[in-house]
């Protein structure tokens, strides 16, 4: 029969919207406004999972986000997703849900062997064996692996689209129960803005699932309507706040399409991520009742009592007709009468001796039979409760001892007391204390974080009677609203009735271990309290009995707390058991660290929208179109694209560039050199500043030259290189290698505020504000002269000096420098104009043979000349000596960065590594960079290594195979050949030569 | 100690673990010990262990300021491996990898040393040339590595995203890397300390030393004044503290490095994989869990907590990277304050106080180290003098400018 547990009429479902589903292949029907969990209760279907170590049959414990058990893997192929609790999927037509970690079905599971072996598989017991022979680990742990996991992964890319958003408010509410309406009611009205967010798909919290009291409910409807009405108040339903950070720093993620199935919201993201910033928070997250641990208590069919209230009351499901209600305190008398009052017959088992005449007599009017002072001793039924024995309990809370019970039932409610959700007040930075009057713990208001703390009301500060909640929430909201300068609402109270002002909470008495005729842990039965992760109250005996006692050891050793629930029902039953066994008060236990987030993220819905192109941003120079016109293949250089050479047809990337390289060096070629990092330094201290950041002489620089500088760090270390040029007497334009340039200005900033902070010198980068053509080669001259104004005759510019002019009609910067050793101009202009320049020069260079080059035959130029690339050939240990350029290195200025290291014994050494040239014996060879000289060539490793290569290309110009290369004491070495072992056991050997294989004496770049 | 074992474990089970010995006494501090140890984290545990099995001084105290492998040693992401670049570096990493390869055996703990292999993506001619030359280095150390193409890293890890933003241009890969449970070298180290007569002293929080003649004496501590011959502190992101009550600096830095996990799924990814390009790593655990991390936090701090910036920034890539990871979800976020050297390499020295040794600086990469560090230092500690493997990792090397730097190298921890 279809929905057989579905009660006639009541529930917040919208019973004409009938949807159907699958469960494990099977067909189901629910209505609208069910979720899959009471979509299967009310279908009668209890066993939902298998338990994580022990495969034991499970159902569902709760009602909401807290559930450990019920988890599905929702959908299949693309939009497959894992783990997902039934209690928290919202029923959409054509659902499809599978079971998780069972084989090959639910109902027969192989893994459930496990259970018959449970005794053999204590806490930890797998750091007690699988030790032997030692090599069969890896093969032991690959059957562990596989079962371990819950669901699976999706194994295509996720199909759907998630967005992110900032956002920031006056007061943020979290959590829209009776405490949450009323902060937010009570911020919300003047100008200040309020945002309201709560997990469920409806504001009222609690009251949606608890029996309908109509002052109630009608005030939650009217509070929800006044605030949806408002357009200074954000209401986000189906919202989870999962983090709590620095400064009101509040991240939350918002299941926009969900609820609707896969691929039905249009063009709406499946999830939006939102970071918000508010100016101060109320936190009203509510609680979580926790279960009795008892024996069996994981059977399917044993519920949290207020699960059960909610089934019946918010989704019209009675799940069975026989409930017994087990209890230590007055809560769960609620489900007792909920149940009555739809028609089960229902057993009141209280494990107190003295309960209030009231409840008595409320039960006694429900038909209600009670035992007080009574425990159940053991469950009966693995795949389904059928019945439950109960016996009476010792006054010391330690025995069942006397006549015992059997009660038929399907479902037993229990509760053991209910659980603030402390989360959000911990992850803020507040310390908690503990309330023997709920026994649970609370926020401690003197130990809120200092600035703007978040204010803690309702069942999550422990106050649970609606009318304190209402109240505790105005007085918050209004609080929080004032010291962000606006004016308070007031708050109007509902009717008071009885409802009102029942905590509900009436004399707990903790139980925190039920005990059976046997010791903890020797009986047949075992008692859970983390079900997700199968740790039973025996474990937590274990870990104290083996000195695991610390809260982290224990949960730890045990992985009580660790699985996807992270504990919300387990771990204060936990930390209780093991104050017991410790004879410590539970607050000297201690709690774990409630860690972000709250319930689990999705990775799509954090860093999904920054994926593919939105991952990092791709920086285009302005030139970038031409060399997609040109062909060119691109380079990853930081985030720049660059062109790394540009094929004709049916050339590979090793013609290209010897084609490139050598038409450089023979007619002329243009680079693209507009990633190259540009700093424009200002300042009356500039000339003194660039003393101090360079190695070399900066005074005497004559306006309108250019000087190449090495920058070091503070080991003396080789930190970053380029040509600055002097612009005015205090007007410098710097450059810096393209990966350097942000390093380089947050290194002149660094230094300018925090040791120099007299000094008159700004910074500001100026890279994407000119566009760069690098023009080299011997026909450089006679090209720009037929688009330039400039005087371009070598005395009116010579090399190292910068001129301003017209180049084709643009004004322009022309700087007479090279990275080849070619004559060379480097044209500046504004950035809009570079495709312009690009284009007019490509068409005035035909006649000079004008090619396109890349970084790649770049490099191959300027190491024929034997220039360095800072970051290639140089790595954070090389010194200016060690690069023989001790020539740049200033003898004279009192200081400079660096300097100082230079004193230090090691790297003052004379036989550190030093740059050489590398040319193998056989000239074909190209050496792989990264190739390491050894001193002596062995048969196999290890061999002492006394140098690399650090550059390696072919030649056109040298019509053969060079290198550039770090090798110990190298500059005395010249001459001499050296051995290179390569990863293939190959021996390769080469002459060291000096590094300058091109135009040793620089006759072409002063040409 | 009652040796662990199947047999044991069912001899156990018979009398419902009734009668399992406690994994570590909880002794009382004696007035004095030939050797203190201050942090009970991997480092220091290893450390005493070593000393009373074997070198002859089980005179030694352990103390811990809160629980034991509560630092470091219980929030790290466990990647073991020892491909790194640097002769000096080389030597501390393979040797304690080699220790790794027998330690469930030699603790009679399993700590779970998966060597599933490591491999590290290159995204660009950069990072292209950066194995090329790590490789070349390690194999010439004679530890395995190899290079990867894009097929064989397609190979080997069926879900990745070769044309990720910067696409992947090859791999280096280390077999025998791999991971360790964290928590496990921590409880296995005591274990065998306290078996070897080692005391475990938790909840002892050091906060004084004593030095007469510049030489020490002993700690004040939360319980007391406890003499000592000799001192070593492994207190990681502590240590500056440690240094400051004997009365100097020591060249580091503290800030948070932050990791997370997944929830659990079936194995979907066998190796760790690392990404210097796009700044992300991930393993799966043996639980399922993908285990996730990046660069450390930009700001000092001593605050052991996780922060937005992070996770956004670190699950980005990871998406880019296994696109089909963007429906799974994130369970935990957490940080631990990471002791980072200006070469970003350890420190194992003597110091300038007679019989004071310090053992600190791992950073983001101890957890690999932990059984090399602890043999080199309590072999050290006992001689009075570094041996070997320590001695290139000595504080002096800040005034000789001997550095050890693989920052160059790792711009990602690990
Ligand atoms: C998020 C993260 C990920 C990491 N991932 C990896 C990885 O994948 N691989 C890897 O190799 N490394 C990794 N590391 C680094 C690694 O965890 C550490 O280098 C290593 O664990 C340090 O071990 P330790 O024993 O030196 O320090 P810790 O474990 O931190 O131990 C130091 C101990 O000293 C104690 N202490 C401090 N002060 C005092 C005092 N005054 N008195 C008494 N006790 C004191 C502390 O309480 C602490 O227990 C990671 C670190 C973090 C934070």
């Amino acid at each position: 029969m279809s929905q057989s547990c579905r009660l006639d009429s009541g529930g917040r479902i919208d019973r004409s919207k009938v949807l159907q589903f699958t469960f494990d292949g099977k067909s189901y029907t629910g209505f609208k406004g069910d979720t899959l969990a009471s979509a299967l209760l009310a279908n009668g279907v209890k066993l939902l999972g298998r338990s994580f170590k022990y495969h034991r049959p499970r159902g569902l414990i709760a009602a909401g986000s807290e559930e450990p058990n019920a988890l599905m893997q929702l959908e299949n192929g693309a939009y497959t997703e894992p783990n997902t609790r039934a209690t928290c999927i919202e029923l959409y037509d054509g659902l499809v849900a599978n079971s998780q970690n069972r084989w090959p079905s639910l109902g027969f599971d192989v893994g459930a062997i496990n259970s018959s072996v449970a005794r053999f598989l204590p806490a930890g017991f797998y750091y007690k064996t699988f030790m032997w022979p030692a090599s069969m680990w890896m093969t032991y742990e690959k059957f562990i692996r596989k079962a371990a996991g819950l669901g699976v992964s999706p194994t295509e890319p996720d199909p759907d689209v998630y967005h992110s958003r900032y956002a920031t408010c006056d007061v943020l509410v979290i959590g829209g129960g009776p405490a949450g309406l009323a902060a937010a009611t009570a911020a919300a009205g003047s100008d200040a803005r309020v945002m309201l967010i709560d997990e469920q798909s409806e504001f009222g919290g609690s009251t949606l699932g608890a029996a309908a009291v109509p002052e109630v409910a009608s005030w939650v409807a009217a509070s929800t309507a006044a605030l949806a009405a408002n357009n200074n108040v954000t209401l986000l339903p189906r919202t989870t706040v999962t983090g709590y950070f620095d400064y009101n720093y509040l991240t939350a993620v918002e299941k926009v399409t969900d609820h609707l199935g896969p691929g039905n919201g249009g063009t709406a993201p499946r999830q939006r991520f939102w970071k918000i910033r508010a100016s101060r928070v109320v936190i009203a997250a509510g609680s979580i009742e926790r279960p009795l641990v008892f024996a069996d208590n994981d059977r399917p069919g044993i519920m949290l009592a207020n699960a059960v209230s909610t089934y019946i009351n918010r989704f019209g499901v009675l799940p069975d007709q026989n409930i017994v209600v087990f209890t230590n305190n007055d809560s769960a008398y609620r489900t007792a009468v909920d149940a009555a009052r739809s028609g089960a017959t229902v057993t009141m088992v209280d494990t107190r001796a003295e309960v209030s005449a009231e409840l008595t007599r409320v039960l006694q009017q429900h038909k209600v039979k009670q035992f007080t002072g009574h425990a159940i001793s053991s469950v009966q039924g693995t795949k389904g409760v059928k019945a439950v024995r109960i016996m009476p309990l010792s006054a010391d809370g330690k025995s069942l001892q006397g006549q015992a019970w059997e009660i038929n039932c399907g479902i037993v409610a229990n509760s053991g007391g209910w659980t603030p959700s402390v989360h959000m007040f911990s992850q803020s930075g507040g310390k908690l204390q503990y309330d023997n009057s709920i026994e649970g713990f609370v926020p401690d208001p003197a130990k809120a974080k200092r600035i703007n703390p978040g204010f803690s009301v309702g069942a999550c500060n422990g106050s649970f009677a609606t009318g304190d909640c209402i109240a505790e929430g105005a007085q918050a909201g209004r609080q929080a609203v004032e010291a962000c300068g606006f004016v308070a609402s007031d708050v109007a109270m509902p009717e008071l009735t009885d409802a009102l002002n029942d905590t509900g909470m009436g004399g707990i008495a903790a139980l925190w271990l039920v005990p059976t005729v046997h010791p903890v842990g020797e009986g047949p039965a075992k008692h859970f309290h983390d079900f997700q992760n199968d740790v039973t109250a025996a474990d937590i005996h274990l870990a104290a009995r083996e000195g695991y006692l610390s809260v982290e050891h224990l949960k730890r050793y045990t992985t009580t707390g660790m699985a996807t629930d992270q504990g919300k029902t387990s771990n204060l039953n936990a930390l209780a058991i093991m104050a017991e066994i410790r004879g410590a008060q539970i607050p000297e236990v201690g709690t774990t660290t409630f860690r972000p987030p709250f319930t689990p993220l999705t990775f799509g819905a954090i860093g999904g929208q920054e994926s593919k192109d939105l991952f990092l941003q791709e920086r285009h120079t302005p030139m970038h179109q031409c060399h997609v016109q040109n062909n060119a293949v691109f380079e990853d250089v930081g985030d720049w694209k660059r062109p790394w050479y540009f094929p004709h047809s049916g050339e590979d990337m090793h013609a290209a560039v010897q084609r490139e390289t050598l038409s450089v060096r023979t007619d002329v070629g243009m680079l693209d050199a507009s990633t190259l990092g540009k700093i424009d330094i200002q300042g009356a201290d500039a000339a003194e500043f660039l003393e101090m950041i360079y190695t070399n002489n900066w005074k005497k620089l004559a306006i309108g030259n250019c000087r190449y500088g090495l920058m070091l760090n503070e080991h003396g270390m080789i930190f970053d290189d380029g040509v600055t040029t002097r612009l005015g007497e205090h007007h410098y334009h710097m450059t810096t290698t393209s990966g350097g340039a942000a390093r380089v200005l947050n290194w002149l900033e660094e230094w300018l505020q925090t040791e120099w902070p007299e000094k008159q010198v700004y910074c500001t980068s100026v890279t994407e504000q000119w566009a760069v053509v690098a023009l080299n080669g011997p026909k450089a001259r006679d090209l720009l002269a037929t688009l330039s104004d400039i005087d371009l005759s070598k005395e009116a510019f010579p090399f190292m000096s910068m001129r301003e002019g017209q180049v084709a009609g643009i004004p322009a910067r022309v700087y007479r420098i090279s990275f080849t050793g070619e004559l060379a101009y480097e044209i500046n202009v504004p950035a809009r104009f570079g495709r312009q320049l690009w284009e007019t020069l490509q068409e005035a260079g035909k006649p000079f043979n004008l090619c396109h080059y890349g970084t790649e035959a770049m490099h191959v130029l300027r190491a024929e000349k034997g220039f360095i690339i800072v970051g290639q050939d140089t790595d954070g240990t090389v010194t200016p000596a060690d690069m023989d350029m001790d020539w740049i290195v200033s003898k004279t200025k009192p200081d400079f960065l660096g300097k100082r290291s230079f004193l230090r014994s090691d790297t003052a050494r004379d036989d550190r590594q030093q740059l050489v040239g590398l040319l193998t014996t056989d000239p074909t060879v190209v050496l792989m960079e990264g190739a390491h000289i050894v001193q002596e060539i062995k048969d196999a490793p290890p061999m002492t290594t006394i140098g690399r290569v650090t550059s390696s290309y072919m030649s056109p110009n040298l019509e053969r195979s060079f290198a550039l290369g770090m090798l110990k004491n190298g500059l005395a070495r010249k001459g001499e050949t050296v051995q290179l072992s390569l990863m293939n056991g190959d021996a390769v050997e080469a002459l060291v030569t000096d590094p300058v294989f091109i135009d040793k004496e620089g006759v072409r770049v002063r040409g | 100690m009652k040796a662990y074992s199947l047999f044991s474990l069912a001899r156990n089970a018979m009398s419902y673990h009734r009668n399992w010995q406690r994994a570590w006494r909880s002794p009382d501090p004696k007035k004095h010990y030939d050797v203190v140890i201050i942090g009970g984290g991997g480092h220091g545990l290893a450390t005493a262990y070593y000393l009373a099995t074997q070198c002859g001084i089980s005179n030694v105290a352990v103390l811990e300021k809160g629980w034991l492998g509560g630092g470091n040693t219980g929030r790290n992401t466990t990647i073991v491996r020892s491909n790194y670049l640097l002769d000096a570096s080389a030597g501390m990493y393979e040797h304690a990898v080699k220790l790794w390869e027998g330690l469930s055996q030699e603790l009679n703990y399993n700590v779970m040393f998966s060597q599933r292999g490591l491999l590290h993506l290159a995204h660009s001619v950069h990072d292209m040339q950066e194995i090329g030359r790590r490789g070349n280095a390690i194999h010439l150390n004679g530890i395995d590595s190899e290079f990867l193409t894009p097929a064989q890293v397609k190979e080997m890890l069926p879900i990745i995203n070769l044309d990720c933003h910067y696409p992947v241009m090859g791999g280096l890969l280390q077999r025998r890397g791999g991971t360790a449970r964290h928590d496990a070298v921590a409880w296995g180290y005591a274990r065998g300390a306290d078996a070897a007569g080692v005391d475990i002293i938790q909840n002892c929080e050091v906060t004084g030393m004593r030095i007469e003649n510049n030489q020490v004496v002993g700690v004040d501590t939360s319980r007391g004044f406890i003499g000592a011959g000799k001192v070593g502190s492994v207190a990681a992101g502590h240590s500056s503290v440690i240094a400051e009550m004997a009365g100097f600096k020591l060249p580091i830095e503290c800030y948070p490095l932050q990791a997370l996990v997944s929830e659990p799924v079936k194995p979907i990814i066998d190796c760790v994989v690392m990404s210097n390009g796009i700044h992300v790593y991930v393993s799966q655990s043996d639980k399922g869990e993908l285990v996730v991390g990046a660069g450390s936090d930009a700001y000092n701090s001593y605050s052991q907590r996780g922060s937005y910036d992070f996770i956004e920034h670190t699950v980005g890539p990871l998406c880019e990277l296994f696109p089909l990871f963007s429906r799974l979800r994130m369970l935990r976020q957490w940080a631990g304050i990471v002791d980072v050297t200006v070469d970003r390499s350890p420190i194992l020295s003597k110091t300038s106080v007679k019989n004071l040794f310090f053992n600190c600086g791992w950073g983001t990469g101890g957890f690999k180290a932990t059984p090399g560090s602890g043999h080199a230092f309590a072999h050290s500690i006992a001689a009075g003098e570094m041996n070997a493997i320590a001695a290139p990792f000595s504080i002096d090397r800040f005034n000789t400018g001997a550095l050890i730097d693989e920052g160059a190298a790792a711009a990602v921890a690990h």
